[in-house]
């Protein structure tokens, strides 16, 4: 018997997303290993070390590699310069963005909130729409109609996969929501999200951005040059790549409609220089089974928690191997995902609400 | 209205800087130990979701919910900023022959 692949209706105002709400999908109570109560507040401990380190390594990169760009313009010594300084502002910002809106990279929460404000316009993420998404991709991970942070829906749209890794049309859309924001004005699907007193936040954090765009965008016109906009804005394009590379193996190939993080999300062992510009987010099944853990102790969750785990895939080409064939499967049927193997040791997956009418071991 | 105090625990209990989970009669709290040793007690879920706060981190007079990271003053209830906006019920605590006790309306 053949079965129909099931329509994903992607909208958060669309009827699957009536149906997650309906079906007790949305909001649901999620599986998360057990973790005895003071082994988990060791874990949760926040630092400000680590991150004060890691964000002088980040800024002060930027900085050398800007000036020495700078300094060889005009010269092909600019380019690997510039190549270096696209992937420190164009990728090492997303996770930065990501950690410092958790609250999590550092103890003291006004340098989360400082390092937040400088990731997000390097991203182009408005930091006020922005947390309320990540917050909703957390309370309904690969939700359909419910998840607003879905990078591949299926059928996969693999031409903007391929664009985006040069920001092509993520940066598109910021930019059409800056311009938008900034004339006051804030998306039906944003209200499904964003409480009614954050959004003249979102309105004015917009406002100081495009005022920034459009001061370096003349610069750029009276210099004659267009070296302002590669120290800003043309960086979230041309130093897209990493974090496009590393953002896709969170969950793509995996299940959706699912409340068990170990089926719609993965875990890759990375090299160091991946790790440092991707904080640690390669431990992504247990950032979001345990989302108050920070980044510089997802290595030893991962630890002690791997017994409960499919596989961590062992490279970043292994995650390839794995998500681009199953992409190519869902062209044909989108009800297809990679149901990964869970170890002897562990608690079997939590599948109620989920058909897994393709799954592949 | 009127209240009566409930015993919770012994107060050995909870550890400093911790929080545990306190379910009676339908309802569920949260009750605290302060770095001080002080004690206290909200409501049990995150007024963002419906989270147990006792899954959650004690820093200093913050408890931090364990899903979205959201903040409040467990001494106050005040919540923080986003991703919570409303703030929590806090109850009266008192310390008695070596337990903790809350008074519940």
């Amino acid at each position: 018997m053949t079965t129909v692949p099931t329509k994903r209706d992607y909208s958060l105002l669309g009827r699957d997303a009536q149906a997650a709400v309906a079906s007790g999908l949305a909001a649901a109570e999620w599986y998360h290993t057990e973790i005895p109560r003071k082994q988990m507040k060791e874990l949760m401990k926040r630092e400000d070390g680590p991150a004060i380190r890691d964000t002088a390594i980040w800024l002060g990169s930027m900085v050398l590699f800007g000036g020495l760009g700078i300094w060889f313009w005009g010269s092909w010594f600019a380019v690997p310069l510039f190549l270096a300084y696209g992937v420190l502002y164009g990728s090492a910002s997303d996770s930065r963005w990501h950690e410092c809106g958790h609250g999590t990279a550092f103890k003291t929460m006004w340098m989360n909130d400082a390092v937040y404000q400088i990731a997000c316009f390097m991203i182009m993420r408005n930091p006020v729409t922005w947390r309320w998404s990540h917050t909703r991709h957390h309370t309904d991970t690969v939700i359909v109609g419910r998840d607003p942070e879905i990078a591949v829906m299926r059928p996969p749209d693999l031409l903007r996969l391929v664009l985006n890794f040069f920001g092509i049309i993520d940066v598109w859309h910021a930019v059409i929501d800056v311009v938008r924001n900034a004339f006051g004005v804030i998306s039906a699907a944003e209200k499904t999200f964003i409480p009614e007193m954050e959004r003249p936040k979102a309105i004015l954090v917009a406002r100081i951005w495009l005022a920034i765009y459009v001061a370096a965008t003349g610069l750029s016109i009276y210099l004659g040059s267009i070296l302002p906009l590669m120290l800003i804005g043309l960086p979230r394009l041309y130093g897209a790549w990493h974090h496009v590379l590393t953002g896709l193996l969170q969950h793509g190939g995996l299940a959706d409609n699912v409340i068990d993080h170990r089926l719609n999300s993965r875990t890759v062992h990375m090299n160091p220089v991946s790790r440092f510009i991707y904080w640690n987010m390669n431990y992504h099944v247990e950032h979001h089974m345990f989302p108050m853990v920070p980044y510089h102790a997802l290595p030893k969750l991962h630890a002690m928690i791997r017994h409960d785990l499919p596989a961590a895939n062992p490279s970043i080409l292994d995650g390839y191997r794995e998500m681009i064939p199953a992409f190519i499967r869902q062209l044909r049927n989108e009800d297809y995902f990679l149901r990964r193997e869970l170890p002897p040791t562990a608690k079997p997956y939590r599948e109620e609400f989920h058909s897994e009418p393709v799954a592949a071991e | 209205m009127s209240s009566n105090w409930v015993e919770v625990c012994a107060a050995d209990d909870i550890d400093e800087e911790d929080v545990i989970r306190f379910d009676h009669d339908g309802r569920t709290f949260a009750v605290y130990r302060s770095p001080d040793d002080e004690y206290f007690a909200t409501d049990g879920l995150c007024t963002h979701e419906h989270i147990h706060l006792a899954d959650g981190l004690v820093m200093d007079d913050i408890i931090e919910c364990p899903k979205h990271n959201g903040r409040f003053n467990y001494k106050t209830g005040q919540a923080k900023g986003a991703p919570v906006c409303v703030n929590l019920r806090t109850y009266p605590v008192k310390v008695e022959a070596g337990s903790v006790f809350i008074a519940i309306s």
